[in-house]
């Protein structure tokens, strides 16, 4: 797809039609709340204030639910060299676990897409193995490949990989069959169909799928990390429960809930840089 | 120059369904000398985008032959283009980069010459200034435009048109058949032009083509008398309303068969 210089850059046109665009001034409130982040900002302050004042109102025990002001204090139990240690710890995993992924499904589902007879054999397989609860598996996957890096990156791969196969196969098979068909009529060979053709066309797929298995890729990294490690946030978490330390685990739970939206930003932003032509049209 | 641009000896066409072989075409002979521009009408799923197919070497003919300049299709030619019903062009690229497509895709690059060439082409069909644009910004009859500067790119001898204007408004239609003809009459080119108006058939071809319903035979082969240039006009002699009535009636005869 990289050959593809110019599928990557294109002209924002709209601007001049904005300018033609006279609309009356908006009043400044009614401008604020327009804007996409104010208004799920503001409920979640509202929800952070019934949150801090329900738990001091009913005393509610911090080992049921803290209140958000512990939490914060549950950040400082910790050294900041310490929480960026985790952090890269949990983060390296799940980066890993998901390039794994989209390194072996985009093979997997060229094959399923061209191919009738990997579709019918290879995919049934593909299913099942999905159906395997990655949780129970955990233990076995590092009983045999050992404490390190590897079976944490393997378990974040079995989480992430097949929403990323069914989304890249079904992007690869979207594509009008009348491309194929002129592809076909200039006898072009098949790599070039895929990567001139049905890739591009199943972008808008792929981002879907990549979206998805973002975010699994961090729950992937931390039950990673709850069956054995000595670092990560999921292993920080595990370890502040059992210890009664609530506030803290909440805070490292916090850490991760930030660290999926990033990820997940940064995918959405690589596909709105990238590939603008790819998202749908009212918000591009 | 006497021999036949595109020549169909006994034809036929059967596909192997899950529900058993479905024979689309069957005895199909017709022929289309060079730079004839003729039309096919018949009903829906009588096998015209099937004998399309075929032209282009993209299905080979379970029955008969399909020969282009005396030879047989037995895989697709570069002196052939195709020009569907959607214009089917790239989202991502600009209509230059469609337009050049087939090089790039045939050759892997695309050379100064090929871009010249294109814009060339884009010029005469009515795009100019618009070879930067998303193919999401122009209208219905532009991308089809685009589509048919695509298709004339390698500088075809055959043009396979299947349905071509059928998802465009009726005056867009109307006036990019006009335009087909104009570049037809610049630059001559046989041309097979599938559709269901009969109206369109008879304004464009200089020879219509009635097909059966499934399995699909030719069941009238016309000639068009009308002379060129045609216009607007040409359709409102009586001569030419019998005519369409003629083949309304061929294929209303179909229909109810
Ligand atoms: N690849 C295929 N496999 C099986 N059946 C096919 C295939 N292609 C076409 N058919 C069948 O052959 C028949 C003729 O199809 P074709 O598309 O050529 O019809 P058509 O005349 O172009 O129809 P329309 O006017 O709707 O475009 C249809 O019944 C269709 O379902
Ligand atoms: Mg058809």
């Amino acid at each position: 797809m990289s050959a593809e210089a110019d599928i990557s850059i294109t002209e924002q046109t709209d601007k001049p039609k904005k300018a033609t665009h006279v609309t009356p001034p908006e009043p400044f409130m009614e401008k604020l709340i327009r804007m996409p982040v104010v208004l799920p900002l503001l409920t979640f302050v509202l929800i952070l204030v019934v949150w801090e004042a329900g738990t001091r109102l009913f005393a509610v025990p911090s080992y049921i639910l803290p209140a958000p002001s512990r939490i914060m204090g549950g950040f400082e139990v910790v050294s900041l060299s310490r929480w960026i240690e985790h952090v890269w710890s949990t983060l390296r995993v799940a980066l890993m676990g998901f390039l794994l992924a989209i390194i072996i499904s985009l093979p997997i589902a060229v094959g399923l897409a061209k191919s009738r007879f990997l579709s019918r054999s290879l995919y049934p397989l593909l299913v099942v193995i999905q159906s395997v609860p990655v949780v129970a598996v955990a233990p076995i996957i590092i009983v045999v490949l050992g404490t390190d890096d590897a079976p944490r990156v393997v378990i974040t791969f079995m989480i992430t990989f097949f929403p990323l196969v069914v989304s890249m196969t079904t992007g690869l098979m979207a594509t009008p069959p009348e491309l194929i068909e002129l592809s076909r009529s200039l006898r072009a060979p098949v790599w070039r169909e895929i990567s001139q053709i049905r890739l591009p066309y199943a972008t808008p797929y792929i981002f879907s799928g990549l979206k998805i298995s973002i975010t699994l890729s961090v729950i992937g990294a931390v039950v990673a990390e709850f069956v054995a490690a000595e670092k990560g946030i999921g292993y920080f978490i595990q370890f502040s429960t059992s210890m009664f330390k609530l506030p803290q685990a909440w805070a490292g739970l916090v850490v991760l809930l930030v660290m999926s939206l990033v990820l997940f930003q940064a995918v959405s932003l690589t596909q709105k840089i990238l590939f603008p032509w790819s998202l749908p049209k009212e918000r591009k | 120059m006497t021999q036949d641009a595109i020549r169909f000896s006994d034809a036929g066409q059967t596909f192997r369904t899950d529900s058993g072989p479905l024979t689309a075409l069957s005895g199909v002979d017709l022929s289309i000398a060079r730079h004839e521009f003729v039309a096919v009408l018949g009903p829906s799923g009588c096998g015209k985008s099937t004998l399309l197919r075929m032209t282009a070497g993209l299905i080979k003919p379970t029955e008969g032959t399909v020969s282009v300049f005396g030879l047989p299709v037995t895989e697709p030619r570069d002196d052939i283009g195709i020009v569907f019903q959607q214009a089917t062009l790239l989202p991502w690229a600009n209509v230059e980069d469609n337009v050049v497509f087939p090089a790039r895709h045939k050759r892997g690059r695309v050379s100064q010459k090929d871009r010249e060439h294109a814009r060339a082409i884009i010029a005469t069909c009515g795009l100019a200034g618009f070879e930067k644009r998303l193919p999401g910004e122009l209208s219905g009859g532009m991308q089809q435009r685009v589509g048919i500067a695509r298709a004339l790119f390698l500088n075809p001898d055959i043009l396979l048109m299947d349905e071509p204007f059928s998802a465009l408004d009726a005056l867009t239609r109307d006036a990019m058949g006009f335009e087909l003809l104009r570049l037809w009459q610049a630059s001559p080119k046989t041309v097979l032009f599938i559709t269901h108006s009969i109206p369109e058939a008879v304004i464009l071809a200089d020879r219509v083509v009635v097909m059966s319903e499934r399995p699909g035979r030719v069941i009238a082969n016309l000639k068009v008398p009308l002379s060129r240039p045609r216009n607007e006009s040409s359709l409102r002699s009586s001569e030419m309303q019998d005519f369409m009535g003629h083949l309304r009636g061929l294929l209303i005869k179909e229909k109810v068969a």
